[in-house]
């Protein structure tokens, strides 16, 4: 008795395990890009992470049964969303007759409170603009990685089936 | 023996040399804009960590353009092994 | 102690990433030396940057005794070794999408069979 069926999924210890562990790995991408101005991290590393854990979901439950939930057009205008906000966040300090991507936000009530010079514990609440690039970037991130690794996974399986 | 290994030996040759030659391990020579980026960071840009604040505001025309490539190399990854409609 | 290990280590890496890129004839082979040689190049950019006796340059809880601007560790270099991961990873997801193509084309992943003739 051979694990994999025709469609690639993988026994049913497997896929129990998979799914039992993805909310933890959402949950720690997600902490990693929002404390990205206070540890190191930021929206780059939480993306991979967030992008590894649906790629581990894709190994466990078969490209075929994938496709049917995350479809690749979704994918798209996660990663297309994200690169708006980026631009358009970048573009508002031109507007305000500063510099290109100006810190706006030092000093309003949204995100803008200065640390103490020094050695502190972080405050959340600070770093302007940073938090809301790190968000865009991860989307960014999240969506083309995935992406890609769906649409190989699915063009690798066209073509054995010809043969 | 052929052109390729002789010209492979000798470029191997000349950089474990210049790695070799090059300045001693943990010593700088100047930095001056890495000590004002350093003492500054927390007053201009309000964030405690310094790299993310590099990354993002003294630096971040940089990350916009390496957000373009990303966004170019995933779509020409992407119309490449598109399927195409039966007729 | 440490003399230079890590500058050698650089030129290792670029001189064994080079010779699978010259001597080798599979597709997927010739993949995996470039990314060897863009591992070396990230090393190189982060050993630049490094203070003797030197902290991460973060300021959330700090450990006492360290001087602001001469024991932290310099913060430029890595934001560029960072832009420089990024732009790798999208290089090698093109590269292999273009291998998977020509492999369905020519039904063999060797880079001296069949020129690309009409």
């Amino acid at each position: 008795m051979n694990d994999e069926t025709n469609d690639g999924r993988m026994s049913i210890i497997v896929r129990t395990i998979a799914t039992m562990m993805l909310p933890f790995i959402l949950i720690f991408s997600f902490y990693v890009i929002m404390h990205g101005h206070l540890t190191p991290g930021g929206g780059f590393q939480g993306g991979a992470i967030a992008a590894s854990a649906i790629v581990m979901m894709i190994a466990a439950y078969g490209h075929k049964m994938m496709e049917k939930r995350i479809s690749e057009d979704g994918l798209s205008m996660v990663e297309s969303v994200g690169a708006t906000i980026f631009a358009v966040v970048a573009f508002i300090g031109v507007i305000m007759a500063a510099s290109f991507m100006y810190n706006f936000l030092v000093g309003t009530p949204l995100f803008g409170e200065t640390p103490p010079f020094g050695s502190n514990p972080g405050i959340l609440n600070s770093g302007g603009v940073l938090p809301i690039l790190n968000i865009a970037v991860g989307m960014k991130v999240i969506g083309g990685l995935a992406a890609v690794v769906l649409i190989m996974a699915l063009a690798g399986d066209e073509e054995g089936d010809k043969k | 023996m052929k052109a390729k290994a002789i010209i492979f030996v000798v470029f191997t040759a000349f950089i474990i040399y210049a790695a070799i030659k090059v300045h001693p391990f943990g010593e700088l020579q100047e930095s001056k804009m890495d000590d004002y980026i350093i003492t500054h960071a927390q007053n201009e840009t309000a964030a405690n960590n310094v790299v993310t604040s590099v990354v993002f505001d003294y630096r971040g025309y940089d990350t916009l353009g390496e957000a373009t490539v990303l966004f170019a190399a995933i779509g020409g990854a992407l119309i490449t092994l598109r399927k195409e409609e039966e007729k | 102690m440490i003399w230079n290990v890590p500058f050698i280590t650089v030129a290792l890496l670029i001189a064994i990433g080079l010779y699978a890129v010259m001597f080798k004839r599979n597709l997927i082979k010739i993949a995996i030396g470039i990314t060897i040689i863009e591992s070396g190049v990230n090393l190189f950019l982060i050993t630049l940057g490094y203070r003797k006796g030197g902290v991460a340059p973060i300021y959330t809880n700090l450990p006492s005794g360290v001087k602001v601007p001469e024991g932290m560790v310099l913060p430029v270099p890595q934001a560029l070794t960072l832009t420089s991961i990024v732009i790798g990873v999208a290089v090698l997801a093109l590269m292999l999408s273009f291998i998977m193509k020509m492999y369905q084309h020519n039904k063999s992943l060797d880079s001296h069979s069949r020129r690309l003739k009409g």
